[in-house]
């Protein structure tokens, strides 16, 4: 068994530690732009830039949408590449994140979660990278600062992975994670560097029948990002299905690889399951509510009531497997979502949660929680009322009402 | 920048090899295609082209098929100069880490009028104030011909388009062209230039000292589009002269600010008898053929005196030794 590397101990909030990965990661281009909650992460980064500690070439762009080109353009020429958003820059971002898996470009992006005007609101909440789900990013979400710096450095080898070559979201909760200070333990850079290798290019047919790295070489002329009609368009859309699935298995494996190095994981990389195997009740959630929520699973078994937890960390690619294995021992499972799927039956995590669970003979109950809505607080009372309705749920084995709305005033 | 007056000769011109290459799907007589086969021939080395969305990005890049024989980059209709921004950062940061072995590397941002007036105005504006090192052609065929000849930002007043029809009471395009050239100039660019292919020779020279500002440079190229302006197809290196003989599109360069008349304007300037009126360069093209109608003469009055004011108003700015 390998040796876990020397890490050291310091205080970080949420967007310091992914900027502070992202120092550590040899990225090549950093183009950005600034926005709340994400804003630090930018800031944060410049100093890096302004005192030498990073060769990055930081490139401070007039909009999200000239940032999100210009990474894509920069990882098309090869380099490694990082930006952050949330909210309207991402919403601004929306054509081109498209683009970018489309042209197999593995950008990383840290997303401060927030919520979406109007009305106007800074505040934490998931609707801005929920709205993004179809866009062919990896969508990873953390519970704390700890994680988001651990997932920064894992999404590098992921993405970058030759049979994935995607784009990766890293969503962080707005406020909750991104400005709340923690003690973060930290690798040193040439750990880092090691761990993360330098960026691995995939191998493609020029239309000189060539076989060269995929990038824009005067050495080697490739046509990239061209027209593709009704002849190719398809493959090229299931060729990007092929490298979800393959993500799928990396995202387990830099998990694992990562853990002997550090000695922190989270679950199998895709879902983190907290007292599940025997839980009769679960409740399933994205990003950092899993926190409070473990204190209540907690409590709960204290008073004998058989709660689990399941935190969805990978919502892209969907883990349909591993979620049907987690939740179909349960009687009752409450989904928590925060954001919308206006018009839709209940939110998005509860939507793919249920469709995943749909084949599973002995599938359990499952009703949706709607919360935080515009940073919108829930204390633990409120999240505590969620397992009273499971256990409510399990006992009558009926459901009054599928789609709750938690902390709001009706 | 290099005073040097670049030489290109037919005969240097044939001899070298094409990189933007014959079997792409323009249309017959297609202006924008001649330019950019032959601002190709203008490359000094090592070249990566970025393209926004537009016609020469659909004819050049039908996949399994290319026209490029350079790197090439299509993203999106917004953001040639962000692409040219991502290159441009991306080549310096693996410069410093030795994993460039080219000793420089030109970029050129290709853009049409919709890509550079209007919806890639921002981006444009942002990658310059950056002063990212890079060439911007704009190749301007006065309409979004791509998606069907609906007015841009560069169409000229009374042409009509699919989106200004000439009809029975409003006569085509009402507003004037947005002044690009001088938006450009206003950025503090070192090297800011408007060019005609039927000049061809002086159209070259002037991609090259583009290329050769360390830093951003914008080239604002006349390209007619026989299909688009309902002309004749062997007509689009014709009106590109016109424009410049009725002082419709002068052509000049301005370094560092300075703006000096290029020869073909210059000899207009020095001899206003030379000037052709307006409607020589209009008569011919179907987008003006409803202006040519005693209820549109205002019109064409109209047009005659902007162009006669933007020359006069051109003269001023430039240095008194042109």
């Amino acid at each position: 068994m390998e040796k876990q590397a020397k890490q050291e101990t310091i205080a970080l909030n949420g967007d310091e530690a992914v900027a502070f990965a992202v120092k550590q990661c040899d990225v090549d281009v950093v183009a950005a732009y600034p926005i709340t909650p994400q804003t630090i992460i930018v800031e944060k980064f410049s100093e890096y830039v302004a005192n030498g500690e990073v060769q990055t070439e930081f490139v401070c762009t007039e909009s999200e949408h000239s940032a999100m080109t210009a990474c894509l353009a920069a990882s098309a020429t090869g380099a490694r590449t990082f930006t952050a958003s949330a909210s309207a820059g991402l919403a601004l971002m929306h054509e081109m994140l498209f683009v970018t898996s489309g042209c197999r470009a593995p950008v990383v992006m840290a997303i401060a979660n927030r919520a979406l005007s109007a009305p106007l609101n800074i505040h934490g909440d998931q609707s801005d990278s929920m709205a993004e789900r179809d866009s062919g990013w990896i969508h990873i979400y953390v519970e704390n600062a700890q994680e988001a710096y651990d997932s920064i450095i894992q999404a590098f080898k992921i993405a970058e992975d030759v049979d994935v070559s995607l784009p990766i979201i890293v969503g962080l909760d707005g406020f909750t994670v991104s400005h709340t200070l923690e003690n973060v333990d930290v690798l040193s850079e040439d750990a880092v560097k090691q761990f993360v290798g330098e960026r691995q290019l995939p191998n493609v047919l020029t239309h000189e029948g060539k076989t060269v790295p995929f990038k824009l070489d005067p050495d080697n002329p490739m046509t990239m990002g061209p027209i593709a009609f009704q002849n190719y368009y398809f493959e090229f859309k299931r060729q990007q299905e092929e490298g979800m699935k393959n993500a799928l298995k990396r995202i387990q494996e830099v998990n694992t690889e990562y853990a002997k190095v550090t000695g922190r994981s989270y679950g199998n990389g895709l879902i983190d399951a907290y007292k599940l195997e025997d839980a009769e009740i679960a409740v399933v959630c994205v990003g950092s509510t899993s926190g409070t929520l473990k204190v209540i699973v907690d409590e709960l078994r204290q008073e004998g009531v058989k709660a689990g937890l399941l935190r969805l960390r990978t919502f892209r690619p969907l883990p349909v497997e591993e979620l049907r294995k987690a939740l179909s021992n349960s009687t009752a499972v409450a989904v928590m979502d925060k954001s919308m799927s206006f018009g839709g039956f209940g939110g998005a995590v509860f939507t793919e949660v249920r469709h995943a669970l749909y084949d599973d003979k002995k599938h359990p109950f499952i009703v949706n929680y709607i919360y935080g809505l515009g940073g919108r607080d829930y204390s633990p009372r409120e999240l505590r009322t969620i397992f009273e309705e499971l256990t409510n749920i399990a006992r009558t084995r009926h459901v009054e009402s599928q789609i709750h709305y938690l902390g709001l005033r009706e | 920048m290099t005073t040097q007056e670049w030489r290109f000769t037919a005969k240097d011109i044939a001899s070298k090899p094409d990189l933007f290459l014959s079997g792409h799907r323009a249309c017959a007589g297609c202006g924008p295609a001649s330019v950019l086969r032959l601002i190709m021939k203008a490359t000094r080395g090592p070249t990566i082209v970025t393209e926004a969305t537009g016609c020469m990005e659909v004819v050049s890049s039908i996949y399994p098929y290319t026209s490029w024989a350079v790197p090439w980059l299509h993203t999106a209709f917004e953001n040639a100069a962000a692409n040219a921004s991502g290159i441009d950062a991306a080549l310096k940061a693996m410069r410093k880490k030795g994993k460039v072995k080219q000793e420089h590397i030109d970029i050129i941002a290709i853009a049409g009028d919709g890509g550079t007036f209007d919806i890639g105005l921002q981006a444009l504006s942002g990658a310059v104030e950056r002063g990212h090192d890079f060439l911007f052609v704009l190749y301007d065929n006065e309409a979004y011909m791509n998606t069907g000849i609906q007015r841009s930002g560069g169409t000229p007043t009374g042409a009509a388009t699919t989106t200004t029809p000439a009809g029975l009471v409003i006569p085509g395009k009402l507003e004037k062209k947005k002044p690009i050239t001088e938006i450009m100039l206003a950025h503090d660019m070192e090297y800011v230039a408007t060019a005609s292919p039927y000049y061809w020779k002086d159209m070259l020279t002037k991609v090259r000292k583009g290329l050769e500002v360390n830093g951003p440079a914008f080239l604002h190229i006349f390209a007619p589009c026989p299909r688009g302006w309902r002309c004749e197809p062997s007509k689009a290196i014709e009106y590109s002269k016109l424009a410049v003989e009725s002082c419709v599109f002068p052509i000049w360069e301005a370094v560092n600010g300075k703006r000096q008349l290029s020869t073909p304007s210059k000899l207009i300037a020095l001899a206003p008898q030379k000037k052709k009126p307006v409607k020589d360069y209009l008569a011919g093209q179907g987008r003006f053929r409803h202006l040519f109608t005693p209820q549109n003469k205002h019109v064409l009055d109209e047009m005659q005196r902007l162009t006669d004011e933007h020359w006069e108003r051109l003269l001023q700015k430039c240095e008194p030794s042109s």
